[in-house]
C-alpha cells in the first residue's frame, strides 16, 4: 500500500479503510463508557479473550475465513464467558473478580490451543490470516466486510444514543432504575450484548489482546477531563477516533498489525489528559502552583516596602540591598520580583524602589490582613500571640474582600493587632 | 392521581405474611400489618432488624420467599409511578460523572419514558425540588464533591421530583445536621398535609415520636404497628430493642447453617 495515496486519501478503498477503523474504534470506546462506569472494565477483557475461541472454531468448522463466519462465533463464546462468570459467581463463593480472571485465562489459553493447532494443520489454505485476531489487522479486511461492520458499528452508536437515560440511570444506581419501572433486565442484557458487539467488532482493528485498551482507555481518559456523562461520552469517542485514525495510518505505512499502533496512541492521549487537564491535570496543578508563588512574593515584597516606609516614617526610595537586610529574602527572586511588580505598575525605579499609589495600596491591605488575621486568632481561637505570626504569613494572601470586610466586622474595627502595631485602616 | 377504585380508605401499604430471606437465612418473618394512606410513618428497629430489607421488598428489589405487599391497593406494578423510594446512601458510587442536577433529574425518567428526553418543564421541576431541600446553590456541583449529608439530599430531591403519592426512604437523616433535619421533617408533614404518605426508617427514638403519627416497630418479625399514642410505650420498646438474640433469630441462624429454605410461597 502507498503510503503517499494514503495520505491524500486518493485511494477510494483506502479511504474507506480508514474511516472504517476510525468508525469501529469510536464505536467501542462510547460503549466502553458504560462498561467503565459499570465497574465492569475486567469483564471486558475477558469478553475479548473470550472470543478467540469462538473465531477459531467458526473457522474449524466453516473452513473459511470469511469474517462474518468468524465473528458469529466470537459473539457466542464472547456471551458464554459472560454467562459462565455469572454462574460462577452466583453458585460458588468465589467472587467475581477471581470468576472473570478465570473465565478470561480458561477461555484465552483454549483460543491459543486452537489457533495453534490450526496453524500446523497441512491440508488448510490460508489459514495464516487467522493471526490477526490477535493483534488486529484492519488493512487486511475487504471491502463488503467494511460495510458489515461499519453497520454494526452505527448500530451501536443508535442504541447508545436512544437509551442514553437509561443506560445513564442505570450505570449510576440500577435498584432505583427498576423502582422508576425501568425494564431493568431488559437493559442490562442490552448493553451487554452491545458491549460484546463492541468487542467483535473492535477486534478487527485492534485484536483480542488489545482490545480490552480500546474499550476502557478512552472512557478512563475522558472521565478525567470531564465530570459529565455527556461529555464524556463524546470525548471517549473523539480519542477513540483519533486513535483508530492515527493507528491505522502509521501501521499502514510500516505494513504491521494495526492493534499495537492504536494501543499506543491511545496510551499517549490517556497520557496527554493526565497531564493537560484543565482542573486535575499535572501541568494545570503546577501553573496554578507557580502563580500562587509568585502572588505570594509579589505581595511579601511590597509588604515589606510598605512596612519599612512605615517603620522609618520616611517616603525616600529603599534600595534593593537595605530591603534583603530589613527582611531576609533571597536576592534572585527579589530582583526578578521587583522587575515584575515595577512592569505591573506597582513599583517605580528612581535611585531605588518606590510605591506607587497602587503598590502602596496592596501593601498596605497585605499589612492589615496580616494583623487581623492574627487579632482574630488570638481572640477568637485563643492562640498565643507569639504563635500567630507564621499562620498569618500565609493566610494573609488568601483573604478575600468579602472576607475582610466580614472580619473586620467580627472584630469590631481593631486599631491594634496582639503584638501592639498598629492595624491600617481601608 | 390513584387509580379510580382507590379511595382514601384503601391502606397505603398492606404488608401480607412477608418472608424474606438472603441466602436461606430469614431477615424478615412473617411480617403482617397495614398502614392507612396520609401518615408519616416511622420505620423503627435496631441494626439489622430488616428495616432496609422490608422497603427493598417491598420495592421489588429482593425476593420476597412468602408474602406479597400492596400499595393502595394493589402489586406496585399498577401504582409504580405513584410510588418513590429514597435509598440509603451509601448504595451508589458518588464518583459517577454527574451534576446534583443530573441526578434530581433521574426522578423524572419514569414518567417520561422510553426514549424521551426530560424537558423544560422536567428541569424546573427539579430545581425546585432542589430548592426544597435547600440544594439550589449546589445545582453544578459534580456529585462526589457533596458532604454525606448534602448527598442523602440529593437523593430526596430525586424522590421529590418523581411527584409521587406514597414515599420510602431509607435512614433520610443519616449524616445530615439537625437544622436540615428540622426543614426536611417540615417538609415531609407538609407532604402529608398534601394527602401524601411517607414512610421513614429512622433511628433516634427521641424525635420519633414527634415526627411522626404511625409507626412501625421491626426486629426479624413484626412487634408492633399502629398509631404513635398507642405503640409507642415502654414494652414496644424494650421487646423491639431489647438486647438478647430472640429466639427467632437463633433458628434462622441454624436454619442458614443446615441449607434449610424457611418457608415457600
Ligand atoms: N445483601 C445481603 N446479603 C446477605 N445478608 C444481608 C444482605 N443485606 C442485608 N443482610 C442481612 O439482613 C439483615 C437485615 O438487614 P437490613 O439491611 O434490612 O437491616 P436494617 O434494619 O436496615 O439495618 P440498619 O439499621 O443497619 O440499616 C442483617 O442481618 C444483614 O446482615
Ligand atoms: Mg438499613
Amino acid at each position: 500500500m502507498n503510503w503517499l495515496e494514503f495520505i491524500t486519501f486518493d485511494n477510494a478503498l483506502i479511504r474507506n479503510v480508514v474511516l472504517g477503523s476510525t468508525l469501529l474504534a469510536l464505536s467501542s470506546s462510547v460503549v466502553g463508557c458504560f462498561t467503565l462506569l459499570r465497574k465492569r472494565a475486567l469483564v471486558g477483557d475477558a469478553v475479548s479473550h473470550s472470543v478467540l475461541p469462538g473465531v477459531c472454531l467458526a473457522f474449524l468448522f466453516q473452513g473459511t475465513k470469511d469474517p462474518l463466519v468468524l465473528l458469529i462465533g466470537a459473539f457466542i463464546t464472547g456471551w458464554l464467558s459472560l454467562l459462565t462468570i455469572d454462574l460462577i459467581t452466583k453458585r460458588s463463593r468465589i467472587p467475581e473478580d477471581a470468576a472473570t480472571g478465570l473465565v478470561l485465562s480458561v477461555f484465552f489459553g483454549v483460543g491459543i490451543l486452537l489457533l495453534t493447532y490450526i496453524q500446523h494443520l497441512p491440508n488448510l489454505a490460508n489459514q495464516s490470516g487467522l493471526d490477526s485476531f490477535l493483534f488486529g489487522n484492519i488493512l487486511s479486511i475487504s471491502e463488503k466486510d467494511l460495510y458489515v461492520f461499519g453497520a454494526v458499528a452505527i448500530c451501536l452508536l443508535t442504541c447508545v444514543w436512544l437509551f442514553y437515560k437509561e443506560f445513564q440511570v442505570l450505570s449510576f444506581d440500577e435498584g432505583y432504575a427498576s423502582t422508576i419501572g425501568m425494564p431493568v433486565k431488559g437493559l442490562r442484557l442490552l448493553l451487554t450484548t452491545l458491549t460484546v458487539l463492541a468487542v467483535v467488532v473492535g477486534i478487527q482493528s485492534v485484536g483480542v489482546v488489545l482490545m480490552a485498551a480500546l474499550l476502557i482507555t478512552p472512557a478512563a481518559a475522558a472521565r478525567f477531563l470531564t465530570n459529565r456523562l455527556g461529555p464524556m461520552v463524546i470525548i471517549a469517542a473523539i480519542i477513540g477516533a483519533t486513535a483508530g485514525l492515527t493507528g491505522t495510518f502509521i501501521s499502514s505505512a510500516f505494513r504491521t498489525p494495526t492493534g499495537p499502533w492504536i494501543v499506543m496512541a491511545l496510551s499517549i492521549m490517556a497520557l496527554g489528559a493526565f497531564f493537560f487537564a484543565p482542573k486535575q491535570g499535572i501541568l494545570a496543578k503546577w501553573i496554578r502552583q507557580r502563580h500562587w508563588n509568585r502572588q505570594i512574593q509579589d505581595e511579601n515584597i511590597l509588604k515589606a516596602i510598605f512596612q519599612f516606609q512605615l517603620d522609618n516614617n520616611s517616603n525616600d526610595p529603599v534600595q534593593t540591598e537595605t530591603l534583603i537586610k530589613w527582611r531576609p529574602m533571597e536576592a534572585k527572586q527579589l530582583r526578578s520580583g521587583l522587575k515584575r511588580l515595577s512592569s505591573q505598575g506597582y513599583l517605580e525605579q528612581n535611585n531605588g524602589w518606590l510605591l506607587t499609589q497602587v503598590g502602596q495600596k496592596r501593601g498596605e491591605r497585605i499589612t492589615r490582613l496580616h494583623r487581623l488575621w492574627e487579632t482574630y486568632l488570638t481572640k477568637y481561637l485563643k492562640i498565643a500571640p507569639d504563635h500567630v505570626h507564621e499562620d498569618a504569613e500565609s493566610i494573609e494572601h488568601i483573604i478575600t474582600p468579602e472576607l475582610e470586610l466580614e472580619l473586620e466586622k467580627l472584630l469590631d474595627y481593631p486599631e491594634k493587632d496582639p503584638h501592639d502595631s498598629s492595624i491600617p485602616r481601608s | 392521581m390513584a387509580d379510580q377504585n382507590t379511595t382514601s380508605a384503601t391502606p397505603a401499604l398492606e404488608v401480607h405474611d412477608l418472608t424474606v430471606s438472603y441466602h436461606s437465612k430469614p431477615v424478615l418473618w412473617g411480617v403482617d400489618f397495614t398502614v392507612p394512606q396520609g401518615t408519616l410513618t416511622g420505620i423503627m428497629g435496631p441494626n439489622g432488624a430488616g428495616k432496609s430489607t422490608l422497603i427493598k421488598s417491598i420495592m421489588g428489589l429482593v425476593e420476597m420467599n412468602s408474602g406479597f405487599a400492596h400499595i393502595l391497593g394493589g402489586p406496585l406494578e399498577k401504582v409504580r409511578q405513584q410510588v418513590s423510594y429514597v435509598p440509603q446512601r451509601e448504595s451508589v458510587d458518588w464518583n459517577f460523572p454527574a451534576s446534583v442536577l443530573d441526578v434530581v433529574l433521574m426522578g423524572r425518567y419514569g414518567k417520561l419514558g422510553l426514549f424521551k428526553r426530560p424537558r423544560k418543564a422536567d428541569k424546573e421541576a427539579a430545581l425546585s425540588c432542589l430548592e426544597d431541600v435547600g440544594l439550589l446553590p449546589f445545582k453544578d456541583r459534580q456529585i462526589a464533591q457533596l458532604s454525606g449529608g448534602q448527598q442523602q439530599r440529593v437523593f430526596l430531591a430525586r424522590a421529590l421530583a418523581q411527584d409521587a403519592d406514597i414515599y420510602f426512604m431509607d435512614e433520610p437523616f443519616a449524616g445530615v445536621d439537625a437544622a436540615t433535619e428540622q426543614a426536611i421533617i417540615n417538609l415531609l408533614k407538609k407532604m402529608r398535609e398534601q394527602g401524601k404518605t411517607v414512610f421513614v426508617v429512622h433511628h433516634d427514638l427521641q424525635t420519633a415520636p414527634e415526627y411522626f403519627d404511625w409507626m412501625v416497630f421491626l426486629n426479624t418479625r413484626l412487634v408492633a404497628n399502629g398509631p404513635t399514642k398507642k405503640v409507642f410505650t415502654q414494652e414496644v420498646l424494650k421487646e423491639t430493642y431489647g438486647g438478647k438474640l430472640s429466639l427467632l433469630v437463633q433458628v434462622g441462624d441454624l436454619l442458614a447453617e443446615e441449607g434449610l429454605p424457611p418457608r415457600k410461597g
